[in-house]
């Protein structure tokens, strides 16, 4: 069974038509040829497909494209305009917070995501003030990007990253 | 053989680089395998095995084959033939034997990856069981002594190690176990084959372009030069994407029925547990003799390990006891249990990650038994030449990086009382281990370098330097690091290098393996610059070419190379959950001449966080009666998360060694591992007091 749909993703507006049973994922990186997010595990548990699905982070591959009809994808390469890079992207390179990359598109879309969660006040199992404002402290950090693996096991490098971009949005 | 006449002087080696594929790694746009464009590429999806041993004896495709958009199915029964050469991992639906649960028994190739997975889930098969073993019994009766590790004797006996553990004035003998280990690279092994007649075109995830071409020739008994590999980016490998796979060969094979067409195939998640490879089990016997001072008298470390029966492949675990201390009486076993499994290979400091586990373990048991400090323990026993060859070392400083390693942890205020430390209900304890990994050299490398520009070139630049040889990029920096490198052979800024990787078009190459790379690849490139300068100087013409081959190393038989360091940790186990956790880890490596400051302490960064995850969290069940892993997903088979990880800190310790390669650099990939789990243990002993001997260290060992 199949099914049209309109997605805009990274600012280009597409229509397709897709298997009902295509994921999100399948449907950019099958379908769109919008490869940038990654195919680690299909099943959630790896966090490599993470893209901003209408401005929150979400896994792709856990989402039915048919249920995200006139949705708006932005993926990692979609952040910052060709030629230029999104500071978390930034912070990723100078930092050397990746190595084979695989996980890094995701790892990026879900800190971009986090960081927007952070500043809506929206509080971690390890946040001790539930109704205070949230400070991104490097346990933080790392709780909150738990859900996207790196079998490189960059995390040091991710958090670096991602504190030097938190702390100067705080500011 | 020749060497280079003019000394490799570092400019770019040494300075920090970023990663030049990082912007578009960064932005996801650094094309892996099944991204690489193309058009029409079919989606396969396999059927495999239910059971552990047995024979198809009936296979229904009518099902799958009526499907809409299902193009083809293959199975034993019409799949193209393959060489007589292929073998029984590679000989893939060439019979109704099957070897091993998972093993392919059917492919479904399709125009959408949806129909080629419900396709292959409509193929139905009758299979005979037959009767099997899938897990390890140290005590099989099928238990044998292979005939050589991949470097090393299966067996090494110095002196009479029994009479002198028998004469010893303190003995200690454990026992340390070791689980199967999946490597699990975030990027799934994937291929892309198309044939063009009797050419086979192959994008794969690998580490070795030239090995995946080897193995392919001789799966389809055709030269090499009528394959062409190409491999620009791979989601990590860890050992596993180092030998080449049945899905390979499969997706190859499958592509022989549509010409002219791309076949592409991911593994699932699931399928990297069952046909790529793992770290074998190990069950390690260690005893130490030593004298009241702690001068080691007699070690032995006799090793048993699980293995397959379709390939064999030694997890070299006691090697690690070969070289680290000084002891007159040494005795080194390694023994396999074959089983009805598929064939373990490579994982990440293979023999050192799990062997030390049990020698650095054995070394912290035995300084309590004694009453020495455990890192004043390994200084004394430091052999003055290479306790395995009789070598001099071409430079060893384990004893600097304990030495700094102490003084950068505070280990001289720690009290060696165990169980001593209750802090808010957590108890806290500190370990120490050593580390070490061999230099290794892969020969046949060849490296091209060629002028651009230039004398009668185009533009009116300077000159530009192509410099094309088939390394892998696998996330360890060889971009970047082979760009230093032939930046300063050539004595040319690292702008004007143009570095062509991944591509069996560019030649031979040794794989992105045994922490190598940059000596095979980097020494070859620096022989090839040599080539090029003494023919051309430094202001050659447009296309001006040379070309090399990897060089022996004229030290190799003079001096014992590897690579050092001491891992000092923290540890805190919940008092009333047993939860474990690492606060703080320490790595201080000497490693010699580090090329890439930036993506170097990613590499130490990242063997510490494996070996971190291989003592808290790794582990593959297998099921005795059907021989898969139980905990076939990163669900199941836990690898650390960002917040397993505390403070890591990394550091290394200059060290100028003019023997290893010109660059004078040791291999980095893998030392970080190693020693990581024994100093995790040692701590969580120093914690609570209970000595935990198998790995991954869980909580109910401190219930």
């Amino acid at each position: 069974m199949h099914a049209d749909l309109s997605l805009t993703v990274d600012g280009h507006h597409h229509t397709l038509t897709v298997d009902t049973r295509t994921t999100v994922l399948d449907a950019l990186r099958e379908h769109l040829a919008v490869t940038s997010p990654k195919k680690g595990c299909d099943h959630g548990q790896c966090g490599a497909c993470t893209v901003l699905l209408d401005g929150r982070r979400t896994l792709s591959c856990l989402s039915l494209a048919v249920a995200h009809d006139g949705a708006e994808v932005t993926t990692a390469d979609g952040l910052a305009p060709e030629g230029e890079l999104h500071p978390v992207a930034q912070a990723f390179l100078d930092h050397d917070a990746f190595q084979c990359g695989y996980c890094t598109p995701g790892q990026i879309c879900s800190a971009v995501g986090m960081l927007d969660e952070a500043a809506a006040g929206h509080p971690s199992v390890v946040t001790d003030d539930l109704a205070g404002p949230v400070t991104l402290d490097r346990a933080e950090i790392a709780e909150r990007l738990s859900g996207n693996l790196c079998r490189c096991g960059a995390y040091a490098h991710i958090v670096d990253a991602v504190a030097e971009v938190g702390s100067e949005v705080a500011r | 053989m020749t060497t280079a006449s003019r000394p490799f002087v570092p400019r770019a080696t040494g300075r920090p680089m970023t990663r030049p594929e990082g912007p578009q790694k960064v932005r996801g746009t650094a094309p892996y395998t099944v991204e690489t464009p193309g058009t029409d590429a079919l989606y396969l999806s396999p059927v495999q095995a239910g059971v552990a041993r047995g024979r198809v004896t009936a296979i229904d495709t009518s099902a799958a084959e009526a499907l809409d958009g299902v193009v083809a199915v293959l199975t034993h029964e019409d799949a193209p033939r393959l060489a007589r050469e292929a073998d029984a991992d590679h000989g893939v639906l060439q019979s109704a034997t099957i070897h091993q649960h998972g093993q392919y028994l059917a492919a479904v190739l399709a125009t959408s990856s949806e129909t080629a997975r419900e396709a292959a889930s409509l193929v139905t098969v009758d299979v005979v069981e037959e009767p099997h073993a899938a897990v390890l019994d140290e005590d099989s009766p099928e238990v044998y002594a292979p005939a050589a590790l991949v470097v090393g004797a299966t067996d090494d006996t110095r002196g009479d190690p029994e009479t002198a553990l028998a004469d010893a004035e303190v003995v200690l003998r454990a026992t340390y176990r070791t689980p199967m280990e999946h490597h699990q690279a975030m990027e799934p092994h994937a291929t892309v084959a198309r044939w063009e007649g009797e050419r086979l075109v192959v994008h794969e995830a690998t580490q070795a372009v030239s090995w995946t071409r080897q193995a392919l020739a001789a799966a389809f008994g055709l030269e090499e030069s009528s394959i062409e590999v190409i491999s620009q980016h791979v989601g990590g490998g860890f050992g596993s994407k180092g030998g080449t796979h049945p899905n390979t060969v499969l997706t190859a094979l499958a592509a022989r029925v549509v010409p002219g067409r791309s076949v592409r195939y991911a593994l699932t998640r699931q399928q990297t547990f069952d046909l790529v490879g793992y770290r074998p089990a190990t069950v390690q016997h260690v005893a130490l003799g030593a004298d009241r001072d702690g001068r080691l008298t007699a070690i032995t470390h006799d090793v048993v390990t699980q293995g397959s029966r379709i390939g064999e492949f030694v997890e070299p675990a006691a090697a690690f006891s070969r070289g680290m201390y000084a002891a007159e009486a040494r005795r080194t076993t390694h023994r396999v249990v074959p089983l009805d499994i598929g064939a373990p290979t490579f994982m990440r400091a293979p023999g050192e990650a799990p062997g030390s586990f049990a020698g650095e373990s054995a070394m912290d048991e035995l300084a309590i038994e004694l009453g020495i400090d455990p890192v004043e323990l390994r200084v004394r026993n430091e052999p003055e030449v290479d306790p395995e060859t009789g070598l001099p070392f071409s430079s060893r400083n384990l004893v600097a990086c304990l030495r700094r390693g102490a003084e950068r942890f505070g280990w001289a205020e720690r009290d060696p009382a165990p169980r001593a430390r209750l802090v808010d209900g957590w108890w806290h304890g500190t370990g120490v281990a050593a580390a070490s990994f061999p230099v290794v050299r892969f020969p046949g490398s060849e490296a091209t370098i060629r002028a651009v520009g230039g004398r009668d070139g185009d533009g009116d630049g300077p000159v530009g330097y192509a410099v094309e040889i088939a390394a892998a990029e696998i996330g360890q920096g060889a971009r970047a690091a082979l760009t230093a490198i032939a930046a300063d052979a050539l004595d040319v800024p690292v702008e004007r290098i143009d570095l062509r990787i991944g591509d069996t078009a560019f030649g031979a190459a040794g794989p992105a393996g045994g922490s190598a790379g940059t000596t095979s690849w980097g020494a070859t490139i620096v022989e090839a610059a040599e080539r090029f300068r003494d023919k051309y100087g430094d202001d050659p013409d447009d296309g001006d070419e040379a070309d090399a081959s990897t060089p022996d190393n004229p030290w190799a038989s003079d001096y014992a190379m590897h690579a050092y360091g001491a891992h000092f940790v923290e540890v805190a186990v919940h008092a009333d959950t047993g939860e474990i956790r690492v606060p703080r880890m320490l790595g201080v490596f000497a490693a010699g001449r580090i090329v890439n400051p930036l993506t170097a302490r990613s590499q130490f960064l990242g063997g510490m966080t494996w070996g971190l995850s291989a003592a808290l969290h790794e582990e593959s069940v297998l099921d005795d009666r059907f021989g898969h892993v139980v905990n076939r997903d990163l669900a199941g088979y836990h690898v650390a998360t960002n917040a397993d990880v505390g403070a890591v800190e990394v550091e290394w310790l200059d060290e100028n060694d003019p023997y290893v390669n010109p660059m004078g650099t040791k291999g980095i990939g893998e030392i970080g591992i190693v020693g990581v789990a024994a100093a995790i243990a040692n701590a969580a002993h120093h914690a609570t007091g209970v000595r935990v001997r198998s790995l991954p260290i869980t909580l109910d060992a401190f219930l």
